[in-house]
């Protein structure tokens, strides 16, 4: 009996998704590197070494060395870390307060209107544009970019959110419970949120991908992390210039970047089969 | 058709509202005093307090809101710190760059996503479709500044074909647009191609499988025409609101690409302006951009009711 | 005179679970000018016959396995796509469940009623356009020239499927394919809506197969009735003899659920049980584990179509024992 609901189930589906499975593969490398980085790039990623500079991938440098003989293998390792500690803090942030702004406006119908429109003004601003100025303002470092990307990202979930609780709300298991004498937030807790949660996971797998994707993007413009601070995107801003010379500088972060947003969304992609095809059209 | 452009502009006055509200208080929000954020470490006391007047910041809070409406509405939005133009005329002196470039972009798009997505929906589930889905990830993954680094070295420093980078307006010398503006556009065409492509393809299946899709057939009419009238038709309802997001997304995008290929449009304008603690340019710019953005989704909307008749009757 | 012949026609769906059998050995025949009722419950197959006719099948989860359909002396399953396309609207049309969604909702109804036209006639577009407006007058469709502007989701339920059948017979084919034409619609609408199929049939002599699981649709409509039941037929018959002297079980069950206004019921009748899934159907005769009457030998062999006189045929072992 257990095997047979186990067999279907969605862990199951998952686990049988040809291209879940991939992705899961994927950012689950990046994942595990960013994890053991002291334990498998225990060179500083800042050490300088004018000797060793522009030396191509080899045995003793992995990944070569960039302009100032810093081991890019170190570095794009530890960049992993950071974009892997973004991400999550940008994912975790949008979790809990576009769950939370979502929620109330879909299910409270007097707040709807007003926050729906702050939201939507949000979102009316492009999304780099806007995060590069919340940097202006706040200044660059890790944290004010975690706070940028949030400002950007959260009113895009906010607005999945409420729109899953709006439909869910007008359910009839919902007026049953009511009618029981169910309060509302027993009624938001057990019965409208947790079938919102489709929607939402795989929101939030694409929303790790555009964290860092756009984290990468800043710091390649000057906004984000400060250098000599190793990110993705400033490795490849700092290696632009010895594009020609030295272009594994440029082509290994990038190459991990590019990895990482691949993996995220194919676990996107299959959660969205497995949990709901119908959402298709919305992404 | 008049009533709904209407209704659309009325409705879109909230939004603005609170996006012109958002843009001022941006410059209240800098931690600590903004007129010693944007003089610098290096200035004196005096400078500060000079700046301080000039932007208006001693003055009390609704003072400054007050102004800056009466400002909007006179179509002053400051004057750039850096450039010492005036912000409106900076923003609209490198507004058609972008504009042309976009304009590049958005036609590789269209043109592309739209062609791969239809044609992966008829062939569904054989190789070509596999392929265009593949490519459509692929594009949606390649972050579009690595794809154009990894053009410049190609293209422009190994094969010498394309300059790697400056630019050449449509009006001097249309072959040297397109020569500057090629690579651009294709680094800024990718996600979104890939992107459509994949709406577009969900779309269509979705349309494909509509009972009017099996009276259209029942008719006696040929694939040829079920697809292109009764299929497309409906399908590029919803995917014309795509459009609006493809858009906004064009502008983002445009914002490194212009760094990177040392295009002169407006995303340069607002980096270097970030970078340098522009902000009045980059309160000026963020305003201005985002309105132009609202009203290029009004007009999205107006097209989708053009195409769906059960919006305007 | 025989206009269509359906030959032990079988279809079967690919599924993830494997190959699935839909309809199997279907056969029967209509004359020009006939009404053949098909009747069964959901899923019993009725639609699948329907479109395997039109040759509207999905072909690749759908494949026919074997018979043959033959409609005026031509082989339909080994025409062309594009002869198959010449034939429906002129030759063959159909009319479906669903008219809420079967029109489409971006263009007028008139666009829809000329486009058929054109398809298949080389008329004007003003040629076209009177043609449609007398079919919609004949529909019963009131200012017709002024609802030809008319968008699918400005008319009712009633007019939509009303609107179906004037995109159907405005080619004026010589058999209408109708599958559950009146369920999605009300009471009143219903009794409307064949009514006025009765009269079309009337003034265009074209024959009708009527696909329905109501049986008072098929008593109010039907010349001769063909009883479904998991993909096979279990009984053909006139539909006089068909209400008075049913022989398979399971058309007597289905008679037996209507409720008639003599007798005192104090339980609605039903047949136990439910319709087997395409992949779980029992060995032999497929009714056999709802059938009151099964025996052993029922689960063996399954059970062909026999003449009991009077072309009236029915697939039951147990049928030649109580008579």
């Amino acid at each position: 009996m257990r095997r047979y609901r186990f067999r279907h189930s969605v862990l199951w589906r998952l686990l049988h998704h040809r291209l879940f499975v991939l992705g899961a593969i994927l950012f689950g490398i990046i994942v595990i590197a960013a994890a053991l980085a002291p334990l498998i790039a225990p060179l500083d990623p800042n050490k300088l070494s004018m000797r060793n500079k522009f030396q191509p991938p080899s045995w003793n440098y992995l990944f070569g060395t960039d302009n100032f003989g810093r081991s890019l293998w170190s570095r794009v390792i530890w960049g992993a870390q950071l974009s892997m500690f973004i991400g999550s803090a940008v994912v975790l942030i949008n979790a809990v307060a576009g769950t939370a702004i979502g929620a109330a406006a879909g299910y409270f119908r007097r707040l709807d209107n007003m926050v729906m429109r702050i939201n939507d003004a949000l979102m009316a601003f492009p999304a780099v544009l806007l995060a590069i100025a919340v940097t202006a303002v706040l200044g660059p470092s890790v944290s004010d970019v975690i706070i940028a990307l949030s400002i950007v990202y959260t009113p895009r979930t906010a607005r999945i959110v409420r729109s899953s609780v709006v439909v869910l709300r007008e359910m009839e298991y919902v007026q049953a419970a009511r009618a029981a004498g169910a309060g509302d937030w027993r009624i938001l807790s057990r019965h409208v949120l947790p079938n919102a949660m489709a929607p939402l996971l795989v929101q939030l797998s694409f929303l790790f991908a555009y964290a860092v994707l756009t984290e990468a993007t800043l710091s390649f413009l000057g906004v984000g992390a400060v250098p000599p601070t190793p990110t993705w995107g400033n490795i490849m801003a700092e290696g632009r210039q010895y594009m020609t010379d030295a272009p594994w500088i440029i082509t290994i972060p990038g190459a991990a970047l590019m990895i990482t947003v691949l993996g995220l969304n194919l676990l996107g992609d299959g959660l969205r089969d497995v949990l709901d095809p119908r959402l298709r059209i919305q992404q | 058709m008049g009533s709904i452009i209407a209704q659309r502009l009325i409705g879109s006055i909230p939004i603005l509202v609170i996006v012109s509200l958002i843009t001022f208080a941006m410059i209240h929000l800098i931690p600590g005093d903004p007129a010693t954020a944007i003089a610098g470490l290096s200035a004196t006391s005096e400078q500060i307090s000079n700046i301080r007047h000039d932007l208006g910041l001693d003055q009390p809070l609704l003072a400054q809101l007050g102004h800056w409406y009466l400002n909007l509405a006179r179509g002053d939005l400051g004057r750039s710190l850096l450039l010492g133009q005036p912000v409106l005329e900076a923003t609209m002196q490198r507004l058609p760059i972008t504009l042309a470039l976009s304009a590049y972009a958005l036609a590789l798009t269209l043109l592309l996503g739209l062609g791969s997505g239809i044609i992966a929906a008829l062939k569904q589930n054989t190789f070509i479709d596999q392929c265009a889905m593949m490519f459509a990830m692929l594009g949606i993954s390649l972050p579009n500044f690595y794809l154009g680094l990894l053009m410049i070295v190609v293209f422009a420093v190994h094969l010498g074909w394309l300059p790697t980078g400056g630019y050449v307006p449509l009006t001097e010398d249309p072959i040297g647009w397109l020569a500057t503006s090629t690579m651009p556009a294709i680094s800024l065409a990718l996600l979104l191609t890939g992107l459509l492509a994949r709406i577009t393809r969900s779309t269509m299946l979705e349309v494909l499988r509509q009972d009017y899709i099996r009276t259209a057939r029942a008719k006696g009419l040929s694939e040829r025409k079920v697809v292109t009238k009764h299929a497309l038709a409906n399908a590029l309802i919803p995917i014309t609101t795509v459009i609006g997001i493809v858009i906004s997304l064009l502008i983002s995008g445009s914002v490194v690409t212009e760094s990177l290929f040392s295009i002169p449009g407006i995303g340069q304008l607002l980096t270097q302006a970030v970078l340098n603690r522009d902000y009045p340019m980059v309160q000026g710019g963020l305003m201005i951009t985002t309105t132009l953005l609202v009203l290029v989704n009004i007009g999205v909307d107006v097209c989708y009711a053009l195409l769906d008749p059960r919006v305007r009757y | 005179m025989t206009l269509l012949a359906v030959d032990r026609l079988t279809t079967a769906f690919a599924t993830e679970t494997g190959q699935v059998t839909a309809i199997e050995d279907i056969s029967f025949s209509i004359d020009r000018g006939e009404i053949l009722g098909i009747v069964g419950e959901s899923g019993s197959g009725k639609s699948v016959t329907a479109l395997a006719i039109m040759g509207l099948l999905p072909m690749p989860p759908a494949r026919i396995l074997g018979g043959h359909i033959r409609f005026d002396g031509k082989d339909l399953l080994s025409l062309s796509d594009r002869a198959m396309q010449r034939l429906r609207g002129p030759g063959i049309a159909m009319v479906f469940q669903e008219p809420m969604t079967s029109l489409n909702p971006v263009f007028t109804i008139g666009d829809q009623i000329i486009e058929t036209i054109r398809a298949h006639e080389s008329l004007s577009q003003r040629q076209a356009f009177s043609r449609a407006v007398e079919m919609l007058e004949k529909v019963g469709i009131p200012s017709a020239s002024a609802r030809m502007q008319d968008y699918p989701h400005q008319l009712s339920g009633g007019q939509r499927q009303r609107v179906m059948l004037a995109i159907a017979l405005v080619c004026r084919p010589r058999l209408l394919i109708a599958d559950e034409p009146t369920t999605a619609l009300d009471v009143t609408i219903q009794a409307q809506i064949l009514d006025l199929l009765l009269d079309l049939r009337d003034e265009f002599g074209m024959a009708v197969i009527i696909i329905t699981h109501n049986m008072g649709v098929i008593a109010e409509t039907a010349d001769r009735v063909l009883v479904t039941y998991a993909g096979r037929v279990v009984e053909q018959a006139p539909v006089d003899r068909l209400f008075d002297q049913p022989l398979h079980p399971y058309t007597r069950g289905l008679l037996a659920c209507v409720p008639t206004l003599e007798q005192q019921q104090p339980r609605l009748q039903a047949i136990p049980g439910n319709l087997p899934e395409p992949a779980r159907r029992p060995p032999g005769c497929r009714f056999s584990d709802r059938c009151s009457r099964a025996i052993p030998a029922c689960q063996e062999a399954v059970p062909l179509l026999e003449n009991f006189g009077d072309d009236h045929r029915a697939a039951c072992f147990r049928i030649r024992e109580s008579a």
